[in-house]
């Protein structure tokens, strides 16, 4: 009998190596000849570079070479990183140079690359390296660089703002002309950065036997990476091949092209012997790109029933200093705001600031995370203000599921029309105000109080598109191994990627995982790729494999039909081989039919049949698969000290069909936990100069294994009419409702002092301080940085 | 800066004698000149844990030491846990059937800390497994999934400890 995989909670094939130490890392890649590379980086925020001497550094044993702009623009067709996404709100093009020529524009900007005999040695020499700077004045905060008589970021660009857009729809100004209640919430939102424990890194090695160029990336996109080399250097797709190792996590900045993935193959190619650069933490912190400041002034109209008649704003979007993705993040919000609810009219207007930071660009959640904040916070203060329960408010307002699909008058960044593909909002929302004991939680909470215990519940609704198209090309082919070989442009980063295509590809041949290999995240596997970002492959990258897999089976079948001489109706596939149902003695192989149709020199194929046992395809779809769900919190904060633990998380969640609910869940939790992170603990703090001030794990907190609670995940299966899998994706999700559901759990907690938060991380000072300044007065930290 | 010492390790029962750099970190020795890459470096600064091995028997962190201070001492990296080629330590089969890990990055010094943990306290809570693992950074898995490893891996050693 043969067994179903999709679904089912299998094990995961990138296990075992990863258990025993075999995995391989980009760090784990060497040659007896491997050269190492360190880079010089910017120790300003904003200066113009006068002169670079490198003599001293080159002249240490060891080194083998400096590289800086002037020697690399000989070999650049092209010298900027040109990556921005498509539209049309630019008001400037800030592309970032593979090294920085006159003007650096934020710390940790690669000025020069040393390679030399090891890493020790190549930071010795980086050190040695001498460039002479005239410091200038650095943008810091991204409201004041908006303002008329802000320093410039870039000297010579003809001001701060980067790009301009509006989303609207529906007569706001109408609905809040005519509205019994309007409130007004100023949010600072901050994400951080992306920290996967694996940093960047990046190993190239120049074949001049093949003239071929082979970069190793630990990138999200090596597709993307391939076509940015290939138009930078001037080599052709067959000159060039790049390869996704195991990836030690993404999270977002992996899927970002960097000046270093041109400079490391630059310098392979220059010195003649292959290159290697890890990038190191202290790096990561001022190199890697990361979410930083989004400040919101949003204002919600409702009539005297909570019912939502309107929501505007502004937002003013930190880019930091260069664009590297585009403005899909700030889109990304403003799209985000309305989504679970019935919101008649909106408008947003989007500011995105360059400062003199490191360059903004999505970590886990991509912008998606600060709409649903955004509205979360404006629904609390509307339950606040009438005197409502706070999940009254919103069921009131969510969208009813027999609405589905439901249009929203919203186009996204590639201009399709919105729609929520399916779902039951308020069934989610129930689910965890159930499971967190919401109805009776008031006692519990009077309870604790009268003990002089402080604890709180929150909530939080989202809605989070996934799937992001146009494609994701999936081959399947069987050899005469009898190995069924799965190639794809899906990129893994540890979110089991490989055992979701095996898992999708095994269901049409009997379930055995073990005779699946994956490849991919290798330019060389398949011609085309997007990659790995925006909850996306399981979706797109799944459903190819899919149908890929449906049509190899039936050509298998056929075959098997002919050889065993056998109706295709009576054949089934398991263990390797197809077999007669009715007489599973009579077998043949995957390995024999593979060779039957490889060909012998003059014979002809079996009846008909194209040559070769392989299915590719790529399924295309543009509109995005909604995700949904709910969070709720249960906090305790420490009036003294305004530690807050969260004692209890629970998310329902709606991700269609579950692939494999084992890996599901590990999605979700990993992506609530990053949310408590966010919340609570993470902040990429800068001086007025621009200068990172927590640039060690010490200084910027991840979140630990002691200050994460047990995260409770409910399922509704609500299947996607777009694929044919019915899945949406799920790798972000868990992020969505952490802030605001603690947000609102700590103010439920701190409700005697009238403690009101509009700012996430907040962290226990700032508690602190907000206990000590409402003394019974109603007082907003007001974003303060 | 090149000066070098000669020293002797034991590294998962293998012997090395090596002639190495002073100023190397224990963590690049056993990379870059053994070949062992089974330990890996996330923060360098000793925070993440990441290059956790186990010391003659205690956890220590790689990144924190010189190679010259392991002369003389027994270490275990992940690359020891497994009691052969095709089979998997308890707490390694735990961590498997537990979804312990995503992008197995951090999984070397998680096996490495549990290792000592779990031999010190061999019936622990889950409280303090939570502490256990304190020093040790996962981004991907929110700790749930480490967390029940830990505890179902307690389970099985203790039924092969009890087992005749």
């Amino acid at each position: 009998m043969t067994a179903r995989t999709f679904g089912n909670r299998v094990g995961r094939i990138e296990d075992p190596p990863l258990l025993t130490g075999k995995g391989r890392f980009i760090d784990d890649i060497a040659w007896p000849d491997l050269a190492h590379a360190a880079f010089v980086r910017s120790p300003h925020g904003h200066a113009c570079i006068l002169g670079i001497d490198a003599r001293v550094a080159l002249a240490l044993p060891g080194v083998f070479g400096v590289f800086t702009a002037e020697d690399f623009a000989p070999r650049l067709k092209i010298d900027r990183l040109i990556v921005g996404l498509p539209s049309s709100a630019y008001r400037q093009e800030v592309n970032r140079p593979v090294l920085a020529k006159d003007e650096v524009v934020h710390v940790g900007e690669p000025v020069a690359v040393v390679v030399a005999v090891n890493r020790y040695v190549a930071e010795d020499a980086a050190a040695l390296v001498n460039v002479e700077y005239d410091i200038l004045p650095a943008v810091a905060d991204a409201r004041a660089a908006l303002a008329k008589n802000s320093p410039n970021v870039h000297r010579n660009a003809p001001h701060n703002l980067l790009a301009e857009f509006d989303i609207a729809y529906g007569d706001v100004t109408a609905a809040f002309a005519n509205a019994p209640h309007v409130f007004r919430e100023s949010l600072w939102q901050h994400r951080g950065g992306g920290h996967s424990i694996e940093c960047r890194g990046c190993v190239a090695r120049y074949d001049v036997n093949e003239e071929r160029l082979t970069a190793w990336c630990s990138t999200q996109t090596p597709h993307t990476a391939m076509q940015l080399l290939s138009g930078m250097l001037g080599l052709d797709e067959s000159q060039l091949r790049v390869i996704t190792p195991d990836v030690g996590g993404g999270f977002g900045p992996k899927l970002i092209f960097y000046p270093e993935e041109v400079a490391v193959p630059l310098a392979a190619m220059l010195l003649g012997r292959p290159v290697k650069w890890i990038e190191d933490r202290r790096e990561h912190f001022v190199a890697s790109t990361q979410e930083r400041d989004q400040f919101w002034d949003i204002e919600i109209a409702v009539d005297r029933d909570a019912r939502i008649l309107g929501v505007r704003g502004q937002l003013i979007h930190e880019h930091g200093a260069y664009t590297a993705r585009g403005v899909n993040l700030p889109y990304e919000s403003a799209q985000t705001v309305t989504l679970p609810y019935e919101v008649p009219a909106y408008a947003l207007n989007v500011k995105l600031a360059l400062t003199n930071k490191v360059p903004v660009t999505p970590v886990r959640g991509a912008g998606q995370p600060q709409g649903c904040f955004a509205m979360e916070r404006l629904l609390d203060r509307v339950a606040r203000e009438l005197s409502l329960d706070r999940a009254e408010v919103r069921r009131r307002n969510l969208i009813q599921p027999e609405k589905m699909p439901y249009a929203k008058p919203l186009r996204s960044r590639g201009g399709m029309a919105v729609l929520l593909d399916s779902g039951d909002y308020p069934r989610c929302q129930q689910m965890v105000l159930d499971a967190i004991g919401w109805a009776d939680f008031r006692t519990r909470q009077s309870t604790a109080r009268a003990r002089g215990r402080y604890i709180g519940v929150g909530l939080a609704n989202f809605v989070k598109g996934t799937g992001r198209g146009p494609f994701e090309p999936v081959t399947v082919r069987i050899g005469p191994s009898g190995k069924i070989q799965i190639y794809s442009g899906a990129t893994a980063m540890g979110q089991s990627t490989r055992t979701m295509l095996a898992q999708i590809v095994a269901d049409q041949f009997g379930g055995a995982m073990d005779n699946i290999v994956v490849t991919a995240g290798d330019t060389a596997g398949t011609a085309m790729g997007i990659g790995g970002f925006n909850s996306r492959q399981a979706v797109m990258a799944g459903s190819s494999a899919h149908l890929a897999a449906v049509k190899l089976r039936e050509k298998t079948i056929a075959i098997a039909s002919k050889l065993l001489n056998a109706p295709v109706d009576q054949l089934d596939v398991d263990a390797g081989a197809v077999f007669v149902r009715a007489k599973p003695k009579t077998a043949i192989a995957l390995g024999d039919i593979a060779r039957a149709v490889a060909g012998v020199p003059g014979l002809a194929l079996p009846g008909g049949i194209a040559p070769g046992l392989e299915a590719s395809e790529a399924f295309v779809c543009d509109e995005m698969a909604y995700a949904n769900g709910a969070g709720a919190a249960e906090v305790e904060v420490d009036p003294d000290t305004g530690a807050v633990s969260v004692l209890k998380f629970v998310i329902a969640h709606d991700c269609g069909r579950a692939i494999n609910p084992m890996i599901v869940d590990g999605q979700i939790v990993g992506g609530v936990a990053h949310g408590i992170g966010n919340a609570l603990f993470e902040w990429m703090g800068f001086d007025a100069e621009c200068q990172p001030i927590t640039a060690t794990f010490a200084d910027y907190l991840l979140i630990g294994s002691s200050e994460t609670p047990d995260i409770g995940v409910l399922h509704l299966e609500s299947p996607s009419p777009l694929n044919p899998l019915g899945v949406k994706g799920v790798g972000e999700c868990g992020v969505m409702p952490a802030a605001p559901a603690i947000m609102s759990a700590i103010e439920d907690a701190l409700s005697p002092f009238g403690v009101r938060i509009a700012r996430t991380p907040i962290l226990p000072p700032e508690i602190l301080a907000a206990i000590h300044a409402a003394a019974g007065l109603e007082k907003t930290l007001a974003p303060t940085l | 800066m090149s000066e070098k010492r000669n020293i002797a390790v034991t590294i998962n029962g293998k012997r090395y004698e090596e002639s190495v750099e002073v100023r190397w970190t224990l963590a690049d020795f056993m990379r870059q000149q053994l070949g062992l890459t089974g330990t890996h470096l996330g923060c360098e600064h000793g925070v993440c844990g990441a290059c956790t091995i186990l010391l003659d028997g205690r956890s220590a962190r790689s990144c924190l030491m010189l190679a010259v201070q392991a002369d003389g001492h027994e270490i275990m990296t992940v690359e020891g846990i497994a009691p052969s080629a095709d089979k998997l330590h308890p707490l390694q089969e735990a961590f498997r059937d537990n979804h312990g890990l995503q992008c197995g990055f951090c999984t070397p010094g998680m096996l490495t800390t549990l290792i000592e943990f779990l031999r010190d306290n061999p019936d622990p809570t889950e409280q303090e497994v939570r502490i256990a693992i304190s020093g040790n950074l996962c981004r991907c898995t929110g700790y749930q999934g480490i967390v029940a490893a830990a505890l179902d891996a307690a389970q099985r050693l203790k039924v092969l400890k009890e087992a005749p």
